[in-house]
């Protein structure tokens, strides 16, 4: 019988987060996000760095469903921008198209992203390991394509404008105003999170991560719950998706691309999977990182390829856990 | 049934350029369990490669050996670099530094060549041959006969040459090939070198037909991963069949269903295949270990 070294080692790296946030308590975090919120304004100079934070929140929150999917369940999926592009386009054709108001667009467009979920979820779930790696990056791949494809609809790849969302007449447009709803959003997005965790769905989720052979002897349904994440993890996406349409005003198929869902991988693995702060410094990291580079924006891929391999090889674990990892051999 | 032979000459040629992408990636899987996601890059460097040394002013057989010979270094600095020290990381970890290594590449070559498409002139001649009604390109042939003699010369690497069958005993049970004195070690680094001399050598075939980019190495990496599947990941024999039959499907799909979506049926091939038969067409069904 073989032992999986890095089973046994993510299994003891949890306990050090679940310990940790356990002295703290679980609501630490959601008011550590929410002072962050509140207090960054106090900080940020222009209304470019609003910009910046504002897609950082909105990534975060793309993030932290992938992070449910991946760092709590335990499962792969190379396709998360796919949801992300679902949410993307659903305000950008339900007002177009169908004459909708953006509101209900954003939440049909997060109903889509569910509802696609949970079809292709049981199928698909029934995968493992590399295999579900390729079937999710091929859902996404294909998303991608009936975007680029179907020109008449959606334009092709030259993308089409999203229009405005619209409160009572008052138009939502403006970095302030979308770092303030994408920060509110994340806030609420991360205490979701940190009640589904502390609660026996979460708990199940983990014991599914460190062993679905052993949650399923225990009695747990494991694809009743996998299902679970997928669908959850999509919805955070596509309302992340929305928010990046609805503040851009602007939409391409690359919303929904290869790359985005890869970049979404490494904000989550880069942050720490498992480790709801690490999808937030994950994304910081990922989107800070080129704007302080747009001299050498040549150089992007280069740079995100190094940061992937250099950051896997020596941490696997990600950011914050290594961070913690170390906070707790110091106490200790 | 001039339309479909035509389908069928240009769906062998690409699946051609799939099967040998595919073989690299069983090579690789078989000798290390990892899935090395960026094989299409070496496809890309073989092509890109050939094309640049020739403008340089080397004659084309010269920059054509060249590119294989980069090809392997980077394969080999792939493996000593990335693969080597994460050895025993989770699946996660290694498509991420296969899927890494893959953009690092992709990124160094939109910067060190350009982001043009650009072609090689035909080896044999530009003139098609008129085969009951549908058109053969000489190059065509080319790759065919060229992926052929590959799979050959390496059946009998592996089945006739101690090296090749210390390749094969890695690949059956590596802790065993490791207690009988072979270099476990070596032998991965060896398929690495291998799999992208195969995979440079049709990306040098295929240039004259399809045009070389910095960025064709991604979709050809799904694309051979997708046969690789379909024939039954693991088998050499299955991946090239996978390919073949991937390139067919690809070009009657886009012929009588829709071109635009013509890379789609990839992805589909591989979900239908994850669903239906994973263990592939030759594949034997996994068993899995409690």
């Amino acid at each position: 019988m073989r032992v999986d070294p890095s089973a046994v080692e993510r299994a003891s790296q949890s306990g050090f987060a679940a310990q940790a946030l356990h002295r703290l308590g679980p609501h630490t975090l959601i008011v550590a996000v929410g002072l962050i919120v509140v207090l960054l304004p106090l900080v940020l100079p222009s209304n470019f760095y609003y910009r910046v934070v504002a897609l950082v929140f909105i990534n975060a929150l793309a993030v932290l469903g992938l992070n449910l999917l991946m760092g709590f369940a335990g499962q792969v999926s190379l396709g998360h921008a796919g949801f992300f592009g679902i949410g993307a386009y659903a305000v950008a054709l339900g007002p177009t198209h169908l004459g909708t108001s953006s509101w209900l667009a954003l939440l049909g467009g997060v109903a889509i992203a569910g509802l696609l979920a949970f079809v292709v979820g049981r199928p698909i779930l029934r995968l493992k390991g590399y295999y579900l790696a390729v079937a999710t990056l091929g859902m996404g791949l294909l998303i991608a394509m009936v975007f680029s494809n179907e020109t008449a609809i959606t334009n092709g790849p030259n993308g089409m404008p999203v229009p405005r969302l619209e409160l009572f007449g008052w138009r939502l447009s403006g970095p302030v105003t979308w770092y303030w709803i994408s920060g509110v959003s994340l806030v609420l997005g991360t205490w979701v999170a940190v009640n589904l965790i502390a609660s026996p769905t979460g708990r199940a989720l983990r014991a599914i991560h460190d062993s679905e052979l052993a949650a399923g002897v225990l009695g747990i349904d494991v694809a009743r719950y996998k299902l679970l994440a997928f669908v959850l993890s999509a919805t955070y996406g596509a309302l992340a998706g929305s928010y990046y349409a609805l503040f851009d005003g602007f939409v391409t198929p690359d919303a929904a691309g290869f790359l985005r869902s890869i970049e979404f991988v490494v904000m989550a693995v880069l942050g720490g999977l498992g480790s709801i702060l690490g999808s937030i410094v994950g994304a910081a990291i990922l989107i800070i990182l080129p704007q302080a580079l747009t001299v050498f924006h040549d150089y992007e891929h280069i740079v995100l390829g190094l940061i992937m391999i250099v950051f896997m090889i020596f941490l696997p674990n990600g950011i914050v856990p290594s961070l913690q990892a170390r906070l707790r051999r110091r106490r200790t | 049934m001039s339309e479909l032979l035509q389908f069928a000459f240009s769906g062998l040629t690409t699946g051609s350029i799939y099967a040998l992408v595919a073989l690299g990636f069983t090579l690789i899987y078989n000798a290390s369990d990892v899935v090395n996601f960026a094989q299409g890059e070496f496809v890309m460097l073989g092509g890109m490669v050939t094309v640049f040394a020739a403008a340089a002013g080397f004659p084309l057989p010269l920059a054509a050996l060249f590119a294989v010979v980069v090809a392997v270094a980077v394969g080999l600095l792939l493996h000593r670099l990335a693969i080597e020290p994460a050895r025993g990381a989770s699946a996660v970890t290694l498509i991420i530094i296969t899927i890494g290594a893959s953009i690092l590449m992709r990124g160094l070559a939109a910067v060190i060549f350009d982001k043009n498409f650009h072609s090689l002139p035909p080896f044999a001649g530009s003139q098609p041959w008129q085969i009951g009604g549908a058109a053969l390109l000489p190059q065509s042939m080319i790759v065919l006969l060229g992926s052929c003699i590959i799979v050959c010369g390496l059946w009998a690497f592996l089945t006739h040459t101690l090296m090749g069958k210390a390749m094969l005993a890695t690949a059956a049970n590596r802790l065993a090939a490791r207690l009988v004195g072979i270099n476990t070690s070596a032998v991965v680094g060896l398929s690495f070198a291998i799999s992208a001399a195969i995979g440079a050598v049709g990306g040098i075939l295929a240039a004259p037909i399809t045009l070389t980019n910095y960025d064709v190495g991604t979709l050809l990496a799904l694309k051979g991963f997708a046969a690789a599947m379909l024939g039954g990941m693991g088998h050499p024999l299955g991946a090239v069949a996978g390919g073949l039959l991937l390139g067919l499907l690809e070009a009657f799909g886009a012929g009588f269903v829709s071109s635009q979506y013509k890379d789609a049926i990839a992805f589909l091939v591989i979900l239908a295949v994850l669903f239906a038969m994973p263990q592939g067409l030759f594949g034997k069904g996994a068993v899995e270990r409690v």
